[in-house]
C-alpha cells in the first residue's frame, strides 16, 4: 500500500470531518466566538501596542480554533460506533488520525487567514516570511496536540475529554506569554512557559511584526516542529494501545 | 481454495479468556456461519480476522497472505459490516457510500455508479439524499452492508446482519448474501439465529465460551445430533422431575422434552413412571432433532 494512496484516503476521513464536525453551531461558537471573548476581555483597561494585540488576537484564534474539535472525534466516533467501520476499511490508524488531525489543521487555516486581516485594519506591517510559516508550524502543533488529547483516557464519552481538553488548554493559556510577556515574568514562571508550545508561537510571531522575541526565532520554530512530531506519534501509539478499550 | 485459514486463534482480554485456540478454514464461495450464543466469542473472532484486534496467539492468513503483515492489501479485498455497525447519521446515505468508496480508493466515477446500483438494489434509492438519522434499523443496515458491498470485495464479514431487523429487511438481506455467493463471493457470517444458519450457510461452525465445539455443513451438525433424538411429551396431571430419564430434561410448562440416543429405553422408563405415579399421557412425539435442538445439545444451554 503506498504511502500516496493512503494520504488521499487520509483526505476522505478530513472531508468527512468537516462535513460532520466542523459545520455544527457549537463548534463555530468554542471555535470562534470564545477566542474572541477572551481577546475583548483581555483588552479592556489597557493600552497595549497594536502589534501586542494582533500577536495575542491571532496566538488564540490559532489555538482556540485548531484545537476546538479535534480532542472530541475519536470519542465520539466510538460512541456512535462508526468508529469501527472506519478503522477496517483498508487505512491504517496513523492515516484516521492524520486525517483528523489535517481537518483541525485546515479549520485553524481557514479562520486564522481570515482573522489575519486584521492588520489591514489595525494598520499593522506584517512580514509574511515569517508569519506564514509561524502560523503553519503552530497550526501544526496545535492540531496534533488534539491527537494525543482524545487518545487518553479512551473513554467514549466526548464531554469527558472536552474537560479535560479544556482544562489543559487554559492553562496553556496563561503560562504561554500571550498576557505578560515572557522576559517580565520571573525565572521560574518562564520555566513552565518552556513547556508550551503556545508560548513559541506568541514569540515566534513578535518577530513577524518586528517586536523582539524572548527566544531566537530558529529556537521558536525547532521547538513546533519537535512539539508537533512528539504529539501525533506519542498520540498515535497510545491510540493503537488502548484500541482494544474502545469495543465493550 | 482456502480464503481464510485461521490457526490456534486464541484472545484475552486482560485475564478474560474470550476465544480459546481456535482453528478452521474457509473456502472460497462458501458461506460460513459462525454460530454460538451471547458473549461466546463470535464477535472477537471476526475482529482478529478482520486485523482490528491482533490475537493473544495464533495465526490468521487471508487470500493466501499473513495478516501480521499484509493488512491493508487484505482489506482492499474484503468488505466488512461491523456488529451494530452505524453508517455516520449526519450524513446521506450517498456520503456514506462516497466516504467508503475514496477509502478504499476507488475511483470517482465508479463511486456513483456502483453506489446507484447499490441504493436502488437494497431499496433506498429513494433516500439516498436523506440523511441517515431519520433511518430505520433495517434501513441502516442495508446501508452498512451496501457500503460493504461498494468495492465488490471478494471476501464479505458480517457480524449479525439480520439481527433485531424487521422481517422485509432480513429478509432482502439474505436474498442479496445469496446472490452474492451465485456471484462467486465468499462470506463469513455471525449469528446466533438457527434458522439464518440453516437457511443460509453451506458449513456451520459452532463456537460457546470461545471454544469450537463443531464445525460441519447443517445437515451433518444435525446427524452428530441425530442420536440424541428429541422425545416431547406431556402429562395429566403435571407432575415430573429430572432423573426419572436419562439424558437431557427440559420442562416447558406441561410439557417435557428429552434429548437421548435411547429412545426404546426413554419411552419405557416413561411409561413405566406413569403407570406408577397414575398419571396419563396427554402426548408422546419422538422427533429428530432441529439444528436449534443439536446446538443446544451441544451447547448446553438456551440460546437467547
Ligand atoms: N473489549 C473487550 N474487553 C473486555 N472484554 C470483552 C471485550 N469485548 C468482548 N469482551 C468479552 O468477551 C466475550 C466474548 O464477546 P464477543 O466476542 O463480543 O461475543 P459474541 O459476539 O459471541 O456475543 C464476552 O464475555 C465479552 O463480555
Ligand atoms: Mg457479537
Amino acid at each position: 500500500m503506498s504511502k500516496l494512496s493512503q494520504f488521499s484516503r487520509s483526505l476522505a476521513i478530513v472531508k468527512k470531518d468537516m462535513l460532520i464536525f466542523y459545520l455544527k453551531g457549537p463548534v463555530v461558537i468554542m471555535g470562534l466566538l470564545f477566542p474572541f471573548f477572551l481577546f475583548g476581555a483581555f483588552l479592556i483597561g489597557r493600552d497595549l501596542s497594536h502589534a501586542y494585540l494582533f500577536v495575542a488576537l491571532i496566538a488564540m484564534t490559532a489555538f482556540f480554533t485548531s484545537t476546538a474539535v479535534g480532542p472530541t472525534i475519536i470519542p465520539w466516533e466510538a460512541r456512535s460506533k462508526t468508529f469501527e467501520r472506519l478503522i477496517s476499511s483498508p487505512i491504517s490508524i496513523t492515516t484516521v488520525l492524520f486525517g483528523d488531525m489535517q481537518a483541525s489543521f485546515y479549520f485553524g487555516i481557514i479562520i486564522t487567514s481570515f482573522i489575519s486581516l486584521t492588520a489591514i485594519f489595525l494598520g499593522i506591517g506584517v512580514n509574511l516570511l515569517i508569519f506564514i510559516p509561524v502560523v503553519v508550524l503552530a497550526l501544526l502543533t496545535f492540531s496534533a496536540m488534539t491527537i494525543l488529547m482524545s487518545s487518553y483516557p479512551p473513554t467514549d464519552v466526548p464531554a469527558d475529554v472536552m474537560m479535560l481538553s479544556s482544562l489543559v488548554k487554559f492553562t496553556l493559556l496563561f503560562i504561554s506569554g500571550i498576557f505578560v510577556p515572557l522576559e517580565k515574568l520571573p525565572w521560574y514562571a518562564r520555566a513552565v512557559s518552556a513547556i508550551s508550545p503556545l508560548t513559541y508561537m506568541v514569540d515566534a510571531l513578535r518577530y513577524s511584526v518586528s517586536m523582539h522575541g524572548y527566544f531566537p526565532l530558529w529556537l521558536d520554530l525547532i521547538a513546533m516542529l519537535f512539539f508537533s512530531l512528539i504529539f501525533f506519534f506519542s498520540g498515535v501509539v497510545i491510540h493503537k494501545r488502548v484500541l482494544e478499550k474502545r469495543f465493550t | 481454495m482456502e480464503i481464510i485459514k485461521a490457526e490456534h486463534l486464541t484472545k484475552y482480554y486482560g485475564d478474560f479468556l474470550a476465544v480459546n485456540d481456535i482453528s478452521f478454514s474457509v473456502n472460497k464461495g462458501e458461506i460460513f456461519g459462525f454460530l454460538g450464543p451471547n458473549g461466546a466469542g463470535k464477535t472477537t473472532t471476526i475482529r482478529m480476522l478482520t486485523g482490528i484486534l491482533n490475537p493473544s496467539s495464533g495465526r490468521i492468513e487471508v487470500f493466501g497472505m499473513d495478516m501480521k503483515k499484509h493488512k491493508i492489501e487484505i482489506r482492499e479485498r474484503t468488505g466488512i459490516v461491523p456488529e451494530m455497525a452505524n453508517p455516520y447519521i449526519d450524513l446521506t446515505a450517498m456520503r456514506n457510500l462516497r466516504l467508503m468508496g475514496r477509502l478504499y480508493g476507488m475511483k470517482r466515477r465508479e463511486i456513483e455508479e456502483r453506489s446507484l446500483e447499490l441504493l436502488k438494489l437494497f431499496n433506498l434509492y429513494e433516500k439516498k439524499d436523506t440523511k441517515v438519522r431519520g433511518f430505520s434499523k433495517g434501513m441502516k443496515q442495508r446501508l452498512s452492508l451496501a457500503m460493504a458491498m461498494l468495492p465488490d470485495p471478494e471476501l464479505l464479514f458480517l457480524d449479525e446482519p439480520t439481527s433485531g431487523l424487521d422481517v422485509m429487511s432480513a429478509r432482502l438481506i439474505k436474498k442479496i448474501i445469496r446472490e452474492e455467493q451465485k456471484r462467486g463471493k465468499t462470506i463469513f457470517m455471525n449469528t446466533h439465529n438457527m434458522q439464518d444458519a440453516n437457511e443460509l450457510c453451506n458449513r456451520v461452525a459452532i463456537i460457546n465460551h470461545g471454544k469450537l465445539i463443531a464445525i460441519d455443513t447443517p445437515e451433518k451438525i444435525k446427524e452428530i445430533g441425530a442420536k440424541s433424538n428429541v422425545i416431547e411429551f406431556s402429562l395429566s396431571p403435571f407432575k415430573f422431575k429430572e432423573g426419572i430419564v436419562e439424558g437431557r430434561v427440559e420442562i416447558l410448562g406441561d410439557k417435557v422434552k428429552v434429548y437421548t440416543g435411547e429412545v426404546d429405553e426413554t419411552i419405557k422408563k416413561i411409561v413405566n413412571y406413569a403407570e406408577r405415579e397414575n398419571l396419563k399421557i396427554v402426548s408422546l412425539n419422538v422427533e429428530k432433532p432441529s439444528l436449534e435442538d443439536v446446538f443446544m445439545a451441544l451447547v448446553g444451554e438456551k440460546n437467547e
